[in-house]
């Protein structure tokens, strides 16, 4: 009952801390880019004047189109929900593997692109045709980095494989490198973030998530956005997870809690840094460049998965 | 041996073994001229650390001379020398484009699987902790052997040759701790004047056919 209760706890910290990542980023950015910037937590203002605003609907609008943000959303938080953060052994956790994981980004993804599609203007198809490009590109990567990962440490299930690199003494896996480099590319790609969308861009040629979600306003808009917001957090928790474990809680005491609940925090302050210094540093790609980018995404996972074989397993 | 009880050099060299095999994949695939030399020369560095980190781990400190080698020719002098002549030869912006790059990839994957299956008797015989490497090094090998297939631009050729080179010597590191110095050294310098003998070339071609498509060399002139 415990463990139910914290792991309500832990999702709710995830929807709250959400803005927060992505105003940290955008603040970081800002100050890298010698600009005054507003503060990390201007997305908390900006969700709550869009929740409080009312919703324009389009003529054409289809029911899809009013129900996708609801569907979006709360397919995120599930996926969010599944993602050991603070602590691992919480139930939530333990009814659902990485798969799953995958699959609730999926939806979340399918109900997009349907709205962006559902009332007919040009731009909204465009962002969706290429939203699913990207992911079915993406999502063979990400799956092959998985499964690399999976055959070391004999699980699916993330709170266990986090476990199990918590409890070795330090090891260096030629196949995690290559799965971290893989992975690190699909979160990118995934989240819409510098090479593959700008997430800064309204009413360009060259948006992906902006263009599926223009025609959304009011408390669907925030929803849409929130949705987004969520998707960076939960990557950056399971990038963490799996690649630097350490000072996750292991059991449910409360100072182990405090020291996760710390650790969890300084490693998205840390990626949130180098993430806003990798979008200075570089230029967004042209769109038809995207198969090459995830093509190296895949071919690293897949050296990871070769590499796995030919040097750990005697 | 598990490999989780390795020491953490030896899990290191594995780890820059992979690695090396990763830039090879990475010459495959690059297509401008300039950044597949540096490519290269990347090869060549981490090539040195694995050298050193071998001679370290095994006591064996002529395998640092090795390593010396490595770095002087394959990370400063190689890549200088053909930089230089990109340059000289103008042609330092050019693209080459290569056709049916994903094919190539994959490839390149099976490849490194058929090198696999090649080298697991043979890994039988070693009994060095590295002897899994052997695979690895016989992929770089036959990447580089790839790559010499699918480019028609003569520096990239030439890249894709010394990059088989470095298969070789990185499977005598791992699989035997080196060849004989006599022998180490005597490929050293044929691969020095095997890069000088190449810029010679370049400069026939060019002269000769107006480019360093080697494609050209297919046609014959005398007709027109």
């Amino acid at each position: 009952m415990n463990g139910w209760i914290l792991a309500i706890a832990q999702t709710i910290l995830l929807l709250l801390c959400a803005p927060l990542m992505t105003g940290w980023v955008r603040w970081v950015k800002c100050k890298l880019q010698s600009r005054q910037g507003a503060p990390p937590w201007q997305p908390y203002r900006d969700l709550f004047k869009l929740f409080k605003k009312e919703v324009v609907l389009a003529e054409s609008a289809s029911p899809i189109f009013r129900v996708a943000p609801y569907i979006v959303f709360s397919a995120t938080v599930l996926a969010g929900s599944i993602v050991p953060m603070v602590a691992i052994g919480l139930p939530t956790s333990a009814i659902a593997d990485v798969i799953v994981l995958v699959g609730f980004f999926a939806l979340g993804r399918f109900f997009l692109a349907l709205a962006g599609m559902d009332v007919g203007t040009a731009f909204g198809g465009m962002g969706s045709s290429r939203e699913m490009t990207i992911a079915s590109l993406a999502e063979p990567a990400m799956l092959m980095g998985i499964f690399t990962m999976a055959m070391t440490v004999h699980s699916t299930n993330l709170a266990s494989m986090t476990r199990y690199l918590l409890e070795q003494p330090l090891q260096l896996y030629p196949s995690f490198v290559f799965s971290a480099m893989g992975l690190l590319l699909v979160a990118v790609a995934e989240t819409g973030r510098i090479p593959i969308d700008n997430p800064a861009t309204h009413l360009e040629l060259t948006m992906v998530h902006e263009a599926m979600i223009l025609e959304y306003t009011g408390r669907h808009l925030a929803l849409m956005e929130w949705g987004a917001m969520l998707k960076l957090m939960i990557y950056g928790i399971l990038l963490g997870d799996l690649f630097l474990p350490w000072g996750i809680a292991d059991n449910l005491a409360p100072v182990a809690l405090l020291i996760g609940l710390v650790s969890v925090f300084l490693k998205l302050f840390l990626l949130g840094i180098s993430l806003a210094i990798m979008e200075t540093g570089l230029a967004k790609m042209r769109f038809f460049r995207t198969p090459q980018y995830l093509g190296l995404a895949f071919i690293l996972c897949l050296l990871g998965m070769l590499s796995h074989v030919i040097l750990e397993i005697n | 041996m598990n490999y989780a009880q390795l020491p953490l050099a030896e899990q290191l060299i594995l780890t820059l073994a992979a690695m090396i095999l990763f830039t090879s994949f990475l010459l495959l695939a690059q297509t401008r001229i300039v950044s597949l030399i540096h490519t290269f020369a990347w090869q060549g560095v981490l090539l040195f650390l694995t050298t050193c980190l071998m001679a370290q781990s095994s006591g064996r400190y002529h395998l640092y001379i090795s390593a010396g080698l490595t770095l002087a020719l394959k990370v400063f002098f190689i890549p200088w020398q053909l930089r230089r002549l990109v340059i000289r030869l103008n042609i330092r912006r050019d693209i080459e484009n290569v056709g049916g790059s994903s094919m190539i990839m994959i490839a390149g994957g099976a490849l490194v699987i058929f090198s696999y299956y090649v080298a697991l008797p043979i890994r039988e015989l070693s009994e060095l902790a590295t002897r899994n490497t052997i695979a690895i090094s016989l992929a770089v090998i036959l990447l580089g052997m790839l790559m010499l297939i699918t480019r028609r631009k003569a520096v990239s050729q030439v890249v894709g040759f010394m990059s088989m080179e470095n298969g070789l010597f990185f499977a005598a590191v791992v699989s035997t701790y080196g060849m004989p110095m006599v022998v180490e050294l005597g490929i050293a310098f044929d691969v020095l004047v095997a890069v000088i003998l190449f810029g010679i070339f370049f400069f026939q071609i060019k002269a000769g056919i107006g480019s360093l498509d080697v494609d050209h060399l297919n046609r014959l002139h005398e007709v027109d």
